[in-house]
């Protein structure tokens, strides 16, 4: 019986003229080029995504560092570049988070079920997706690490590099969590309770805010087992700013591995056939 | 003769306490327009989620082109183009950058894919609109780019979820003509929902879904046939006392639908002076017609579309 199909498919008189095996690449970039055009065709997106930045940009410029420093605390190396690492984190946060309520918005403009019936890999939409949400936020991270000199933070060429590797994982991570987060969900409402009882205390609690080396115990075991610390502190590491904690080697491992289960989690999520009515 | 391009044997799905689908069974030939009537909630809309391959039954077997729904989903997907009811189009996007993105997701990239999108949105009328974004097309524009996305992919089989929501009449007619001409020169298969008599009446075949059971599966003018005669409608004041004289005056007690009584008849011309002579001061009205599909669906079910529609 499916000999019978086969030999229907490729049958040259056939209306089909499509690959009958869509290629993953091409619907990748597919996928990551309608992120992008999107973006770019919302305005208002745009300027909150440029403003952020800038706004970062302006409190840092201003002086603002001073008032972060401790009374009584040496004037070096100050909380404000130990921050650094911590804004740009959650500037990307943001940003990768948010590109994926797009899923949201795609579900209910209906465009979704339109990708959905296609004979492409579930994979390639979501994996484009996501490197639409990647690129959103890896742009945004790059504007917000270029504030770095004026936080006291060193930008060689090594040093950018390695932030720039941290920021893409990070990136990604974020995006395949937000992916995961938001294909089950049917309104956008839902999705500011996650962000704010999940992944604001994710990014408290992953050594922005304070060093994980003098924690409570408590806080200590939920910042180990939290993904985003290895982020921070990787960035940290690569940025200098402040004492790290982990190894680069380490940070790098974890950060690379959490966005591979974000993304597989994401395609996994995208796979399941539905049995009841959506 | 060649073999079904689309088979579907024992389908049920339940949603709980509700089966919406109840051991559903029927075949559709290569190059035919079917149609799965029936009246809202009878259905259709879950057996179209299934064969579009984004809904699991519970039982029965679903093929296209021979392959397998669950065995191999992506067989299917390559061998079917989709309109769905809800739009499904990315309203930020251009109608040529929809096709452009849809046709990816087949395969279809480069020189080919332009070519073909244009051929498309030429076909449909709108080539002078492709570079508009959607949220700028009106609702009749915007369906049609719908439709040139369903076929873009060059399907074996084109599945339409009630095609005819939110058109007007006359962009109804353009749709039909539409469907026609993909059916002519690509011998495409059509497979389409609809609760609209009239759409159905256009289709070779006309399968009829209510309360999730396939009550009949024929052609229109078959369908129409089974009830056998003439249609004869009365309305008049008191109904019931109406419908009493017209039981003892031929025999058999006719149907009630919505205040009016249906009376099936071998032979209308016939009847109505009989009618006419015998309830002249007690009767509003009194009309003979050809049956319908709405009166083939009152004849088999016992129950008025309409009112199944309404419920």
């Amino acid at each position: 019986m499916s000999a019978d199909a086969t030999a229907t498919f490729a049958d040259p008189t056939a209306a089909s003229p499509a690959d009958p095996r869509p290629s993953l690449a091409l619907a990748m970039y597919s996928m990551w080029l309608r992120e992008l055009v999107r973006f770019w065709r919302q305005k208002g997106r745009m300027a909150g995504a440029l403003g952020t930045p800038l706004l970062i940009w302006v409190v840092i410029g201003a002086g603002f560092g001073e008032t972060f420093k401790p009374a009584g605390a040496e004037s070096s190396p100050g909380y404000l570049q130990f921050f650094f690492p911590g804004i740009v984190v959650l500037t990307v946060l943001f940003t990768a988070i948010y590109s994926t309520i797009t899923v949201i918005e795609d579900r209910q403009e209906g465009f979704l079920q339109g990708v959905l019936v296609a004979p492409v890999s579930r994979a390639g939409v979501v994996i484009g997706k996501m490197l639409g949400g990647t690129t959103l936020a890896v742009i945004q991270g790059i504007l917000v690490l270029a504030a770095g000199p004026l936080a006291g933070v060193r930008l060689s060429l090594a040093s950018t590099a390695g932030a720039l590797l941290f920021l893409v994982l990070v990136s990604f991570a974020l995006t395949g969590l937000g992916m995961v987060i938001a294909w089950a969900m049917d309104s956008s409402g839902g999705f500011h309770a996650i962000m704010n009882l999940l992944l604001m205390p994710m990014w408290m609690l992953s050594g922005a805010v304070f060093p994980y080396a003098g924690a409570h115990s408590v806080l200590r075991a939920l910042m180990f087992v939290n993904p985003m610390t290895y982020a921070v502190d990787g960035l940290r590491r690569a940025l200098g700013a402040g004492a790290a904690h982990f190894s680069f080697t380490v940070c790098l491992i974890v950060t690379a591995g959490f966005g591979a289960l974000t993304a597989c989690s994401a395609v996994a999520i995208a796979n399941r056939k539905s049995g009841r009515e959506r | 003769m060649s073999s079904p391009i689309v088979e579907v044997q024992g389908v049920t799905k339940r949603f709980g306490d509700r089966t919406a689908l109840n051991a559903v069974s029927f075949n559709v030939e290569p190059g035919d327009i079917v149609a799965l009537l029936g009246p809202n909630g009878g259905g259709k809309t879950t057996l179209f989620r299934i064969l579009a391959t984004l809904l699991a039954a519970d039982s029965g077997t679903v093929r296209v082109c021979g392959l397998d729904v669950d065995a191999a989903p992506a067989g299917v997907r390559r061998a079917l183009g989709v309109v769905f009811q809800a739009p499904s189009l990315d309203r930020k996007l251009t109608a040529a950058e929809n096709l452009k993105h849809h046709g990816h997701l087949y395969g279809l990239r480069g020189a080919e894919l332009r070519r073909r999108a244009h051929d498309l949105l030429t076909r449909v009328g709108i080539a002078d609109r492709s570079a508009d974004r959607i949220e700028t097309l009106s609702g009749g524009l915007a369906r049609r780019v719908e439709i040139a996305k369903g076929i873009l992919p060059g399907p074996r089989v084109l599945l339409l979820d009630e095609p005819s929501t939110g058109l007007d009449p006359a962009a109804r007619r353009e749709l039909w003509n539409q469907l026609d001409a993909i059916r002519r020169s690509d011998g495409v298969t059509v497979l389409l929902t609809t609760h609209i008599m009239d759409e159905a009446e256009q289709c070779d075949r006309v399968i009829l879904l209510d309360q999730g059971n396939v009550v009949a599966d024929d052609t229109p003018e078959n369908l129409k046939g089974r009830v056998g005669g003439d249609v004869v409608t009365i309305t008049g004041h008191d109904t019931p006392a109406l419908t009493r004289r017209i039981a003892e005056l031929v025999g058999t007690a006719p149907a009630v639908v919505d205040g009016s009584i249906h009376l099936e008849t071998p032979d209308g011309a016939a009847l109505i002076p009989k009618l006419a002579g015998a309830l002249a001061g007690d009767m509003q009205s009194l009309t003979l017609a050809r049956p319908t599909l709405e009166d083939a669906f009152l004849h088999i079910t016992g129950r008025s579309f309409e009112t199944e529609a309404a419920a």
